[in-house]
């Protein structure tokens, strides 16, 4: 089967692998462009959230090079994430493409269904170790991409060439994408890490802490959120993401993980909100707690549970004194307003870590 | 007596017998707000974050109307109440929002509904209510009991066509009202379609139902179809909403559709609404399936009662003359 699949930030290297493992031929969308949101918000409700958007118009620039199928993740709300699918599916249907859609829900809530969707993405006769094989190879291509990209992350507020990790970055990600077995998944990550290592930096420089929140979409698709990580980072900050694509695949696929994150969020918000809502409030405690000097929140513009801790985010900043500056983004968010925004932020944060205040955040602990 | 404000937005429309009846039989006064005014929007757009929907910044609204007046300001935390869905995710943090967002608070009474296992969900309900107001568990069960009937009987006005309004008076005065007529129902049927706090809040939608119906218009609601209906409705579908309110209006609609004579859908949309860009889609779909004309009415703070009207109008002529059409 020709399928494609969501695009989102790096995963496409992993889902071409696993798919053409499988016996499919991978339609991987291009990198989503002016013209895949365009199309997508010709033809998506106006209020839909903006990764909707942007995935309908990249299966549509998939259903131009051919794609048949969609495969995808589902989801039980309470958030819009979990009706994806069966939206796109009707509105694809509805301008006359009859894909076909493989959704794979959570498989604690039916694992029947979960195992019938997964088994159209499987060869008839396949054995099981072959199939752990296929799985366990996508994971450790997985991984190494979200290594080196850690790794980037700590090098690029430190380079003395602007733009050389960047470069580099994307030539790790060539390697590890040419990469098929485990042991050259392996090498490829070794040599992406010699040549992050090569970078030359500065290593004196005095940097500061920011700590990205958000929606999921939003905060792994550079297209969307205009790179605000790496604009942040040739800025002079050392900016720390709260989700990688491997941590999102133990933790809401596999294992309901992330305990500290909502014990953090108890005081200020009680109740799962759906998306990344709660993991929100979570986080900007916890980088409080580790003394980082402000937070950067994504959202996408109407997300309900962004919008829900973005009512609650003022009274955490103030209680545990660290500034957060939220960034609604929706198809008319343009690059220079974003970077304008940051600027200010990063001035406005190393003006209170100049005067000292930020050392003496107070933790205060609500009942 | 202690009173308990209780903010006349969101699901006030829904439950507030309810909640007056519990109140009243643990000798607490349950005060609303007054009707939604241009000043208590102000106040909503002011207090609350801008890119929130407009109900939700109407209902700070009247948070901030009721502050100074009353004892204690109800803001349940509605997470679940009967079909296995929950509410959208503003109504789950609204508390928090409330709380963290709003200065010089009297105490909120925010107890969290969560019906899913019937008999376990009460109990706790129960328990928090006791919990609020100092009072015995079992007198608190005996007034949910009590609640339950006045609502049953609210629920059954509403079936027959009252609004919420007219259905609250005839259980407050005892009285038996009179549905206001549709007129000899001459220009066609038309299922207004919506949350009930867009369809019966008449400030925010520029008083939608009655101008529909001084129009000649037989106005059909989702609160005139039981809700047993509207969710075999929903189970119908592959997979249906996760959010209560727009499970019911998603199966009021595909009921009309399918099962009544009408000659129109208008969709109450409000402005960034999370949810509603889902339901507005899947209804057009739906009505464009069955060849039936659809309008969108978007809420949203700046929306005009001229602006309103005007497109009412329009869709009432476009199917008037369909009607006619018809008929040749
Ligand atoms: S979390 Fe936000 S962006 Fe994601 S589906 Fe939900 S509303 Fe949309
Ligand atoms: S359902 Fe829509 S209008 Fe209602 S609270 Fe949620 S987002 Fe706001």
């Amino acid at each position: 089967m020709r399928i494609t699949f969501p695009y989102m930030g790096h995963s496409h290297w992993v889902f071409r692998q696993l798919l053409s493992e499988l016996g499919h031929e991978p339609i991987v969308p291009p990198r989503p462009t002016k013209r895949t949101l365009d199309y997508g918000t010709r033809y998506a409700p106006e209020f839909a959230c903006i990764p909707f958007k942007v995935l309908l118009g990249s299966y549509l620039e998939a259903i131009e090079l051919g794609a048949e199928a969609v495969v995808t993740t589902g989801g039980v709300g309470p958030c819009r994430a979990g009706y994806y699918a069966p939206l796109h599916q009707r509105i694809l249907a509805d301008l006359g493409y009859d894909l076909d859609f493989i959704v794979l829900e959570p498989p604690l809530r039916n694992l029947k269904d979960f195992y019938r969707q997964l088994r159209k993405l499987f060869p008839p006769r396949i054995g099981i170790g072959k199939l752990l094989g296929i799985l366990s190879r996508a994971w450790v291509k997985l991984n190494a991409i979200d290594y080196l990209e850690r790794l980037s992350h700590q090098i690029r507020p430190r380079e003395l060439e602007p733009g050389r990790t960047t470069k580099v970055f994307e030539q790790c990600l060539e390697l590890l994408g040419a990469a098929t077995t485990v042991s050259e998944m392996k090498a490829a990550r070794e040599e992406g890490r010699r040549l992050l290592a090569e970078i030359p930096v500065d290593r004196e420089k005095e940097l500061l802490k920011i700590g990205i929140i958000g929606e999921i979409y939003v905060v792994l698709e550079p297209f969307i959120n205009h790179n605000v990580q790496i604009l942040l980072e040739e800025m002079g900050v050392l900016a720390d993401r709260s989700i990688y694509l491997a941590d999102w695949v133990r933790g809401n696929a596999l294992i309901p993980g992330e305990k500290d994150i909502k014990r953090a969020a108890r005081p200020y918000l009680k109740e799962l909100v759906g998306g990344h809502g709660l993991n929100s409030i979570g986080e900007t405690v916890l980088y409080a707690r580790r003394g980082f000097d402000g937070v950067v929140q994504l959202a996408p513009f109407a997300c309900i549970p962004e919008i829900v801790a973005k009512s609650i985010i003022p009274a955490v900043s103030s209680i545990l004194d660290i500034p957060v500056l939220t960034l609604f983004l929706d198809e008319q968010t343009g690059v220079a307003g974003i970077k304008t925004r940051l600027e200010a932020f990063v001035d406005l944060l190393w003006q209170k870590k100049r005067k000292g205040a930020g050392a003496q955040w107070k933790q205060v602990t609500l009942a | 007596m202690e009173t308990i404000g209780i903010p006349r937005a969101l699901a006030y429309y829904a439950y507030y017998p309810f909640w007056k009846t519990v109140m009243a039989t643990l000798g607490r006064e349950l005060v609303e707000s007054g009707a939604t005014t241009k000043a208590i929007l102000d106040e909503g757009i002011s207090e609350a974050c801008t890119d929130l929907c407009v109900p939700i910044k109407i209902f700070f609204g009247h948070v901030a109307e009721l502050k100074g007046r009353v004892d204690k300001i109800f803001v349940p935390r509605l997470v679940n109440v009967s079909q296995g869905d929950t509410f959208c995710p503003k109504f789950l943090g609204l508390p928090d929002m409330v709380r963290y967002g709003m200065k010089d608070l009297p105490p909120l009474f925010a107890p969290r509904v969560d019906l899913r296992k019937k008999v376990r969900g009460w109990v706790n309900l129960a328990r928090m209510v006791a919990d609020a107001f100092d009072s015995s568990i079992i007198s608190v069960l005996q007034g949910l009991e009590k609640g339950k009937r006045v609502q049953a009987a609210y629920e059954n006005l509403l079936l027959q066509g009252f609004t919420p309004k007219e259905a609250m008076e005839i259980l407050e005065t005892g009285q038996k009202g009179k549905v206001s007529d549709p007129g000899k129902e001459q220009v066609g049927t038309i299922a207004l379609l919506g949350y009930p706090y867009s369809l019966y809040d008449d400030f925010l939608n520029g008083n939608l139902l009655s101008r529909l119906r001084a129009l000649g218009v037989k106005v059909l609601t989702p609160e005139m179809v039981p809700e047993k209906v509207l969710y075999t409705k929903i189970r119908s579908l592959p997979k249906g909403l996760f959010w209560h309110f727009s499970n019911r209006v998603l199966g009021a609609g595909l009921y009309y559709l399918r099962e009544v004579q009408i000659d129109g859908i208008v969709h109450v949309s409000n402005f960034a609404c999370g949810p509603d860009a889902m339901v507005n889609k899947l209804l057009e779909l739906e009505a464009k399936k069955h060849s039936c004309p659809f309008l969108t009415i978007g809420l949203d703070e700046h929306t005009g009662q001229a602006g309103i009207h005007t497109r009412l109008e329009a869709f009432v002529d476009m199917v008037r003359w369909r009607r006619q059409r018809a008929c040749e």
